[in-house]
């Protein structure tokens, strides 16, 4: 099979199954299955309004699903996108809270870095045990979910609650710290843009890095160290590559990705750390690094897809009487036939190909 | 590079399960996070000019509780009106901005909600929207566009307190909350407070479900400290503790002691077993707040028991359970409390309570 048909017919093709699994689902509740994504489209993409939503969420999933990503080429799988993110979170609401920034991008500067040290240090943990002691990095880094949003309920709870709130959060940051959105940085081109959508610079410090990932996997020795491990540990090994070192540096670097999905959530979001923050994101990640094949680049288009998915589903829960647990499933379609279900669609379209190749 | 992934067949046996796992995991926790952004929401086609919107705070909107009362209230209204409304329940604390926002956005006015935690999201949302008039429940906002409604609880709790106090047999009554946070200290204070004033004797229990907005929502919980309680020899509870609430009065119940409902009529969830219920009128909140439209006054506004905001709940479920003495001692109460001659103290005045309610 071509390579174009790999990249661009299989999640095609799964998409279409997913839709349509879905429509009828939709039509079998007796609502109408096209009003029901024309609201899905023009809520998320119909308006700049929609938009601002659409490419807030599309950020958190272009970090977490580079962060899934780098840990796959490695073959490790770091289910503990949602724990590093909000440990980073916390690093993100500490020096924004206890640092006195001069403006908005020393501060953006300064939250990067923290988020990005304090997911990594959180990957770091299950890194060691499975380069170290063969603990599983699915099982730990799982574990490593709980724990981090234990500590973090702790700390909100507890600490960084400020004495007169009831409610489980840290304070407001300080309004210089606001990130520029969308609307600031387009209206000096002329460019009208909804002033209420969270989307900010960050959409754009995360695009930085999925292309920074993919100068690094395919350009240094460190990618190709770390995709020649992914590929085969024992010739890895033979060519003098240190699995304890390659584990280590594509966990650290995946945590750190995760961590810097926070300073969106959190620093461009609700300017503070709320419970709950991550809102699932480095399990989407999971999807979109499936969908994109782990490619750096290829990514890109399947975190809009989830962001499109995020903001539409929102849009059918309060515009039909579709109930949300059917929004759930016709996100879980699309999930499940674009990631597990790859082989339905790969197999009948390499036999076509297959086919067409041998009549010609 | 791993481009690869997709074709199983070609992997390794290691890596099947591990999608398999994966799998499972994500769909698990996406349950909650997709759904979660169905809480939210961009386009505005389709709004009707001035409806207003109900937002439920976590818990959802059939919580039998605080929540579930805000609904009746809507009901009521669009019953009584023939009028729309729009409603949503949150999935997460994430989320309350963008519900606000949507719904001020697509032209929804008055747009309410409920819960305490909607105060430092609406703060930046209602500057923002200057036209739109927003009700909190619960919670104060002091912006000119904002009518804060908050509740007399502590004199709700004083009157069940009494109630619990003559009902007991063991001298010895108990207090469940939810999250451990000034609101739900006011409520443990007046309940003790009045169960005092009944028998200066009286041994009060008091425990909260957690520190987090979980504990709104734990009824497994709120059972286990129910019976952590009656072993102490508590022999009635009050629960105010929303969903946990419902482990609290089952488990009651099931060991056959008396407990008291919370927020909303709850006598009916177990007829002659719930003593009673301390009834805290979101519903009228919520009605007065739809009637008055989007020209309602805005500012702080107090639902006690002079105006009907708080009281507690005699119905055919729990008559039997109610003495004459039980009438008289509350009602003299009541009329006490109403008229100023008595004073239940308010735990959030200066967080600290004549009887320890740690």
């Amino acid at each position: 099979m071509p390579k174009w048909a790999d990249v661009l017919l299989v999640p095609l093709f799964s998409l279409v199954i997913a839709f349509a699994i879905s429509a009828l689902v939709i039509l079998a509740i007796g609502e109408d299955p096209i009003r029901a994504m024309e609201l899905m489209v023009t809520g998320s993409l119909g308006s700049t309004y929609g938009w601002g939503y659409t490419l807030y969420y599309t950020t958190n999933f272009l970090l977490t699903g580079l962060a899934v990503s780098i840990a796959f080429q490695a073959k490790l799988f770091n289910i503990g996108g949602e724990g590093q993110a909000l440990i980073g979170g916390l690093g993100v609401a500490l020096v924004c809270l206890f640092v006195p920034w001069p403006n908005w991008w020393t501060a953006m500067i300064g939250a990067i870095l923290a988020s990005a040290v304090f997911g990594a240090l959180w990957a770091a943990i299950p890194a060691y045990l499975q380069a170290r002691r063969g603990s599983h990095i699915v099982i730990t880094t799982i574990m490593f979910n709980f724990i981090a949003a234990s500590v973090l309920n702790y700390m909100l709870s507890h600490v960084l609650r400020p004495p007169a709130s009831m409610d489980p959060a840290t304070a407001r940051f300080a309004s210089e710290l606001r990130l520029p959105r969308l609307a600031d940085v387009l209206e000096p081109f002329g460019i009208a843009f909804s002033r209420s959508g969270p989307a900010n610079v960050m959409l754009f410090v995360a695009l930085a890095f999925c292309v920074l990932a993919y100068v690094m996997m395919s350009r240094t020795k460190l990618g190709f160290e770390i995709r020649a491990f992914g590929q085969s540990e024992p010739a890895a090994h033979y060519a003098g590559i240190s699995a304890f070192r390659i584990i280590m540096i594509a966990m650290l670097i995946s945590g750190a990705l995760s961590g810097v999905m926070a300073v969106n959530s959190v620093m461009g979001g609700p300017q503070r750390l709320v419970m709950n923050a991550v809102e699932g994101a480095g399990f989407i990640g999971i999807a979109v690094a499936l969908m994109g094949r782990s490619h750096p680049i290829g990514i890109i288009a399947p975190a809009l897809l989830f962001g499109f998915l995020f903001q539409g589903g929102s849009e059918l829960a309060i515009e039909t009487t579709i109930p949300r647990e059917m929004i759930v499933i016709i996100q879980a379609l699309v999930i499940m036939f674009t990631g597990a279900l790859d082989n339905l669609v790969r197999q009948p379209l390499e036999a076509m190909f297959a086919l067409g190749r041998r009549k010609s | 590079m791993n481009r690869k992934f997709g074709s199983a067949a070609k992997e390794d046996a290691l890596w099947r399960p591990m999608t398999t796992q994966l799998g499972e995991k994500t769909n698990m926790k996406l349950t909650r996070t997709l759904f979660g952004a169905t809480a939210v929401l961009a386009l505005m086609s389709g709004a009707a000019l001035a409806d207003p919107a109900l937002i439920y705070d976590l818990g959802g909107k059939f919580d039998k509780s605080f929540n579930e009362m805000a609904y009746t209230g809507a009901m009521r209204w669009a019953e009584e009106t023939g009028g729309e409304y729009r409603d949503i329940e949150l999935q997460s604390e994430t989320q309350r901005e963008q519900a606000i926002r949507r719904f001020a956005e697509a032209g929804y006015n008055p747009v309410v909600m409920t819960g305490f935690s909607m105060a430092t999201p609406l703060e930046v949302v209602a500057a923002d929207y200057p036209d739109t008039t927003f009700v909190i429940i619960d919670g104060v906002v002091d912006l000119p566009n904002v009518r804060s409604v908050l509740f007399a609880e502590h004199e709700g709790s004083y009157l069940v307190g009494m109630a619990a106090a003559m009902a007991s047999e063991t001298n010895t009554v108990s207090f469940v909350g939810g999250m451990d946070v000034p609101l739900i200290r006011a409520f443990a204070c007046g309940y003790a407070q009045g169960a005092q004033a009944a028998n200066p004797d009286v041994n009060v229990i008091v425990n909260y479900t957690g520190s987090t907005p979980a504990a709104w929502n734990d009824p497994v919980r709120g059972s286990e400290i129910t019976a952590a309680q009656i072993s102490q020899g508590s022999d009635v509870v009050f629960a105010a503790a929303g969903g946990t609430g419902v482990g609290v009065l089952q488990r009651a119940l099931d060991d056959g002691i008396l407990s008291i409902g919370v927020d909303s009529n709850q006598n009916y969830l177990h007829p002659g077993h719930v003593l009673t219920s301390m009834m805290k009128r979101v519903d009228n909140a919520v009605f007065d707040a739809f009637s008055a439209g989007p020209d309602m006054e805005t500012g702080v506004q107090i639902m006690n028991l002079a105006s009907g905001g708080v009281g507690w709940a005699v119905d055919e479920n729990n008559e039997a359970l109610i003495t004459d003495e039980m009438r008289t001692a509350i009602g003299a109460a009541e009329t006490a409390i109403a008229a100023g001659d008595l004073e239940v103290h308010d735990y959030r005045t200066d967080s600290t309570c004549p009887i320890s309610v740690e």
